[in-house]
């Protein structure tokens, strides 16, 4: 059996983690390219959301690689990611592409079946798998961290891609690790390589919240880079997705005790109710943001996208409220990069000008 | 005792093709008074359009246009949040956050009533939350409340049961009534939300377009709706959306009818749910041999082409009918 996996920004270094643990071998899907999004959108439902198009990529190029079997998580409604394993397994039928799919749901609705499945792809004694899974969680926690460090170098390097690239060599070297001591010193080495590089004399940034869906936040091929774009344009980014919170809240249960997302007690009374996906904390993280001093807010969600529109549908009441600008971008197949980057230039210029900061 | 009688708005859209009958019902037998928005026309669908953001689905959009419509005329404005009627299902995302989104779009926009519906879980309970939530804002309570309910049930039933009784021609098998070629009309299932196949101006009246083509339409509450969740049932996944369900058993009913000698799915530009069933219910329909047709309805969509692209399925199902 070869698994694979639909890619989402850094998450395949931490499914790698924790299948290799359990004794698959893993075949990770070729980084997200053009060629990935062109193979998905000729393929998936016109109308489909982003997400579903480029994980349909990730498979049929997997599969070039050998790939036979498919772990991904599912849902139970009411966003459509839930039953995004339906239709690309019929899909994937119709190509003649032969795939298992082990889908994950969540645990509450059926716990036996989550457990049949991890039985079923178990290979190895259970300390193995633990020690699997807890790699998993470190390097989760790890990326994080640095990437972190990395947007709040961004706008203030003296060289533009410096800190981006010492991050890309972190990844690597965190995808090697093997345990939880060398986490500790990549994270240690890479923070120092960060904490070294060279920053401009005297820059002042704006800062800009990102919220939104969590597949267009995390993946940087559908949403074009946006955060480095943003870090070059001289805005530190912040956002209150990550990989290592968003596991926490949903596998964990928010057992760590990690910041998590409350939109119940943000997003009132702008939003009242949970409304699938993240649309609830599209709306509370604006909140959030306006309330710790940021400039602006960028919401980012695929074209379509159900919970976000309605996210979208609100933020006219909570720009009015807490004065906080807010800019929404859907993500599609078409989006190009010359649009997105005026756009982008545009929105910071206004914040600039709002805070009367001279540009530069 | 009443405190006050309520001019309360109800919006001719999305969901008042459901549930219509019930809240009526209801709400005047509480002593309020309904406006309910005329039938959609052009100017309420501009209305909707340039109030709602642009990536909405075009039924939501209506919406607001019936909303904005009658914000002027009415004391209030009933617009429950939708979140689930059924249990382990649910219905659009949209409907979970529509009276925050109208509130935050409409200006002057009177109080709105948004209980919650919530059936996901305990729907009994749900549904009786639900019940005394709207009592109490418009200032009921107690037994009036019980006897409403009661009314309103009755009157639901009844709804239904016309609707039945309507469609109860469509038994297999049957072929009634001559075309001039001296075939009977061909059966075409016509599947879709209700807001918009029951909404003349939004939906275009595709199922008299089909008739007066010479076809015969079998629409989802012609046949018993059992046998649309034992279609259902086959799919290896249950389907959570309430709505995708009626569509997609529909569909799946309908496509296993030998008789039925085509399906058409009837949707609007922009609807989620719709983008997975539909595709779904199209590759089904294509292992089965069954012609498909995808309508897919925008604010640009014209008459005409929704006429060209009928007459030419219609062709096409006369043209594959066994002599
Ligand atoms: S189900 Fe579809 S048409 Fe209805 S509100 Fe949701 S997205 Fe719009």
């Amino acid at each position: 059996m070869k698994v694979t996996f639909p890619h989402m920004g850094h998450l395949w270094l931490v499914l790698k983690a924790a299948l290799t643990g359990i004794g698959l071998e893993v075949v990770v899907p070729p980084p997200c390219t053009r060629r990935t999004l062109e193979l998905g959108v000729r393929h998936a439902p016109e109308s489909a959301c982003l997400p579903l198009k480029v994980n349909l990529g990730n498979y049929l190029e997997a599969k070039e690689l050998g790939a036979d079997t498919i772990v991904m998580a599912g849902g139970v409604g009411p966003c459509r990611i839930g039953y995004y394993s339906q239709v690309q397994r019929e899909i994937l039928r119709d190509l003649g592409c032969a795939y298992e799919m082990v889908v994950f749901e969540p645990p509450d609705v059926h716990f036996n079946e989550v457990w049949d499945k991890i039985k079923y792809l178990n290979r190895r004694p259970w300390q193995d798998g633990v020690h699997g899974v807890v790699m998993a969680w470190l390097k989760a926690c790890a990326v994080d961290a640095l990437e972190q460090e990395v947007q709040r170098l961004r706008p203030r390097e003296a060289q533009t891609g410096l800190a981006d690239a010492v991050f890309r060599r972190a990844l690597q070297e965190l995808d090697a690790a093997g345990s939880r001591k060398e986490v500790n010193r990549v994270v240690k080495e890479i923070k120092g390589e960060l904490a070294a590089l060279p920053l401009k004399p005297d820059v002042r940034v704006i800062r800009v919240g990102i919220v939104g869906e969590i597949y267009t936040v995390l993946e940087p091929l559908v949403n074009l880079d946006i955060e480095k774009r943003l870090g070059a344009l001289g805005v530190e980014v912040v956002r209150g997705l990550f990989l290592s919170r968003w596991i926490n809240d949903n596998l964990f249960k928010g057992l760590l005790p990690l910041p998590g997302h409350h939109p119940e007690k943000t997003a009132p009374p702008f939003l009242n109710h949970f409304v699938g996906g993240h649309g609830w904390e599209s709306v509370g993280d604006t909140v959030t943001f306006a309330r710790r001093g940021c400039d602006g807010v960028i919401q980012l969600a695929p074209l379509t996208c159900m919970p976000e529109i309605v996210a979208h549908s609100v933020m006219p009441a909570v720009q009015q409220a807490t004065g906080i600008p807010v800019m929404t971008i859907y993500l599609d197949e078409q989006t190009g990069e010359a649009g997105l980057q005026t756009r982008l230039e545009a929105f910071v210029d206004m914040l600039r000008r709002q805070k009367g900061v001279r540009a530069g | 005792m009443k405190v006050k009688q309520w001019r309360l708005g109800v919006p001719r859209a999305l969901f008042y093709y459901y549930y219509a009958p019930w809240w009526e019902a209801f709400l005047q037998a509480l002593g309020a008074q309904v406006v309910v928005s005329p039938p959609t026309t052009r100017e309420i669908m501009d209305l909707g359009i340039s109030l709602a953001v642009a990536e909405a689905c075009l039924p939501v959009k209506v919406y607001y246009g019936h909303a904005a419509w009658l914000a002027p005329r009415v004391e209030a404005l009933f617009v429950p949040r939708l979140v689930s009627v059924e249990q382990k299902s649910f219905i659009c995302p949209k409907l979970m956050g529509l009276p925050d989104m109208l509130r935050a779009a409409i200006k002057d926009c009177p109080p709105v009533i948004d209980v919650t519906v919530d059936m996901s879980r305990r729907p009994e309970e749900g549904l009786k939350a639900a019940i005394r939530d709207t009592a109490r804002a418009i200032g009921s309570r107690g037994r009036e409340v019980y006897r409403a309910g009661e009314i309103a049930r009755a009157r639901y039933r009844d709804w239904l049961a016309g609707q039945q009784e309507q469609g109860r021609e469509f038994s297999p098998g049957k072929k009634e009534g001559i075309t001039p070629g001296g075939q009977p009309p061909l059966a075409v299932g016509l599947v879709g939300h209700n807001y918009l196949l029951h909404d003349r101006y939004l939906g275009m009246d595709i199922a008299g377009k089909v008739t007066r083509l010479g076809g015969r339409v079998i629409l989802p509450e012609n046949f018993a709706p059992e046998l649309g969740e034992a279609a259902c049932r086959r799919l290896p996944k249950r389907l959570y959306w309430t709505l995708g369900r009626k569509i997609m058993g529909a569909a799946l009913h309908l496509m296993e009818q030998e008789e039925v000698a085509g399906l058409i799915h009837l949707t609007a530009f922009g609807c989620g749910p719709d983008s997975l069933v539909g595709d779904l219910a199209e590759r089904y329909a294509h292992r089965h041999g069954k012609p498909f047709l995808l309508l897919t309805l925008d604010e640009h969509t014209g008459e005409a082409g929704v006429e060209t692209r009928l007459e030419a399925f219609m062709d096409m199902l006369a043209r594959r009918r066994p002599a």
